[in-house]
């Protein structure tokens, strides 16, 4: 089999046996990015030098004995990750020319492990988006159909791992941007509980709701990666300090007994009848295992979307106060004063979309709208969090579809910000109330991957994963590749 | 419409972003089309309801008040388009 097709769990154990080293691993790879990306445009950045320096430090370790727990294994960077030395850019102009002088702790937690950065993929400007194509850097395109979105913002790193550029790439989920685009790419992706990952070096979008994860093929690998992700940093102030439990070594038990609610409106007129029955052919896999299914209710679900567009757009209003032109980033030429400066850095440095939001931000902060907007949209969350908490008594995960369609045409949505806002209608809730939540591959429509969307209680991953993984012992959907990159 | 251009204008101004004339004009539509939007959050019955400050409900977390940052000026002003003396230069602001 070729290496690229490997999971990284399988090229741990070819790495282990010595069937190559992480020198040959890193070479294929890198002139598979080389050679097939410009199709897709999932990469900003490819970090050849970087790589390969880290691959033969790798395969020194593994001769002596040493190496951490992901020696010598690709993975690939959202390029939201502060990397130290490398253009971070977060898909925007206004940080094209931003090196960053430290790393994420994510970022220094996966290259402790041994693991091998090939590069910076790109995203939606900023995380927001859910087609990749409010990207400085363009589109990215969809490896099962080349005129679809891969989904977002996360969607250069679902794309690649789609198209075997690599096992593994990081990703960030403020109300989806994890687990859409993994579905919409026939991916595994994981948005752990709020405060489970540190948020320390990751760009800031919405702060209550930001957290990071992974995008894999296999549960396994997500287990593998998250693991080492996971915990404490004292350099996050919202880091959880919460023991990480061993992800991997749960991934076998049975999920026999295991209670799955079912959310009514998540499959109501919303849905594409299509992928409504894939998804409930996948919850009946889970049943044959051994887990039952009672309906719970969210009433208040419907309005996840609207509370968000509240909430995420007025702390990016405020995170995004930081790109000023003068300390780092754009900085726009010939100012004649401060204000215009600073007026002119931010209007040419951001895009429309990024603009759109810090105004929306800006409108329901301001005086005499903050408590209509803010403090009503907080306290629908709270409304949305007890909705779930209530539902937490009766069932272990919930089931549903991550998004309502399979991947839409790049362009078909890019004119009505609600269309496309509303593309995170089933994966929201989950950021509203800082629970971990998993999109597994469950079939196809159109030929195009559709997703099972799970969701669990705070600190429940190994729940959802071990779920995840039982349901891909049974199924093949994660095995198939675009054919164009087979 | 539920926003008007000069809504939009004191908006941009709060935000310090500069805005050609086709793109206020495309604001208006779009900002008013999000803020209608938002506006189905009114007919919630929200009374009584704390807002959340955390969807964990967990506290701000202290440290103790010792410095433990060392000055690494010169690497981070790398970045900055315009320094001096380890001064960020900005257009005059006094006259």
């Amino acid at each position: 089999m070729d290496l690229y097709n490997k999971t990284l769990t399988e090229l741990a154990a070819g790495l282990r046996d010595g069937d190559f080293s992480s020198v040959d691993l890193t070479q294929a790879l890198l002139a598979r990015i080389r050679e097939r990306d410009p199709e897709l445009n999932a990469f900003i950045t490819v970090t050849d030098e970087l790589a390969l320096a880290a691959a033969e430090r790798a395969d020194v370790a593994r001769s002596a004995g040493n190496g951490g727990p992901l020696n010598g294994l690709p993975v690939i960077h959202k390029d939201i990750f502060c990397t130290r030395g490398v253009k971070t850019s977060c898909g925007s102009k206004m940080l094209d020319n931003f090196v960053s002088p430290y790393d994420a702790t994510v970022v220094e937690r996966l290259a402790d492990a041994g693991a091998v950065v090939l590069g910076k993929t790109n995203m939606d400007e900023f995380a927001m988006g859910s087609s990749n194509e409010t990207s400085f850097y363009g589109p990215v395109r969809n490896p099962w159909n080349l005129d679809c979105t891969p989904g977002g913002s996360s969607g250069g790193s679902a794309a690649a791992v789609a198209a075997r550029f690599g096992p593994a790439a990081t990703g960030t989920d403020t109300g989806g941007s994890i687990r859409q685009p993994a579905a919409l790419t026939g991916t595994v992706g994981i948005k752990p509980t709020y405060g489970r990952v540190s948020r320390y070096g990751m760009i800031a979008f919405a702060s209550s709701l930001d957290q990071a994860g992974v995008i894999t093929r296999t549960a396994e690998d997500a287990a593998l990666l998250l693991g080492v992700m996971a915990g404490f940093d004292e350099r996050d102030s919202t880091s959880i300090d919460e023991p990480v439990p061993d992800y991997v070594a749960a991934l076998g038990e049975s999920i026999k007994g295991l209670r799955i609610g079912i959310v009514r409106q998540h499959f109501d007129a919303g849905l594409d009848a299509e992928c409504g029955r894939k998804v409930k052919e996948a919850i009946g896999v889970l049943q044959s295992l051994g887990a039952t299914t009672v309906e719970v209710d969210l009433p208040n679900i419907d309005l996840s979307v609207p509370t968000y567009y509240v909430v995420a757009p007025a702390e990016c209003s405020s995170n995004l106060s930081r790109f000023d032109g003068v300390r780092f980033g754009y900085r726009a030429e010939n100012a004649v004063d401060l204000l215009d400066h600073y007026c002119r850095s931010r209007g040419e440095g951001f895009g429309d979309e990024v603009k759109r939001r810090i105004m929306t931000g800006t409108y329901v902060l301001s005086a005499g709208y903050y408590d209509a907007y803010y403090l009503k949209a907080q306290q629908v969350r709270q409304l949305i969090a007890d909705d779930f908490r209530k539902a937490f008594a009766g069932v272990d995960v919930i089931a549903g579809p991550t998004a309502p369609t399979p991947a839409f045409r790049l362009g078909d949505k890019v004119d009505d910000p609600i269309t496309m806002y509303l593309n995170d209608i089933y994966t929201i809730g989950a950021n509203l109330a800082g629970l971990p939540g998993i999109s597994v591959p469950c079939g196809f429509v159109n030929d195009l991957p559709v997703g099972l969307h799970l969701v669990g209680t705070h600190f429940a991953e190994s729940t959802l994963l071990r779920c995840a993984h039982q349901y891909q012992q049974q199924t093949d959907w994660h095995t198939a590749c675009p054919e164009d990159f087979q | 419409m539920s926003l008007d251009k000069d809504q939009v204008l004191h908006i941009a101004k709060l935000a310090r972003l500069e805005l050609s004339e086709t793109e206020y004009a495309e604001s208006v539509a779009k900002l008013s089309r999000i803020v209608d939007f938002v506006d189905q959050l009114s007919k919630a019955d929200t009374s009584g309801v704390v807002p959340m400050a955390h969807p964990l409900d967990a506290a701000q977390r202290l440290r103790p008040d010792t410095v433990t940052e060392v000055d690494d000026r010169d690497r981070y002003q790398q970045n900055a388009a315009a320094v001096s003396d380890g001064l960020y230069l900005v257009p005059k602001v006094i006259e």
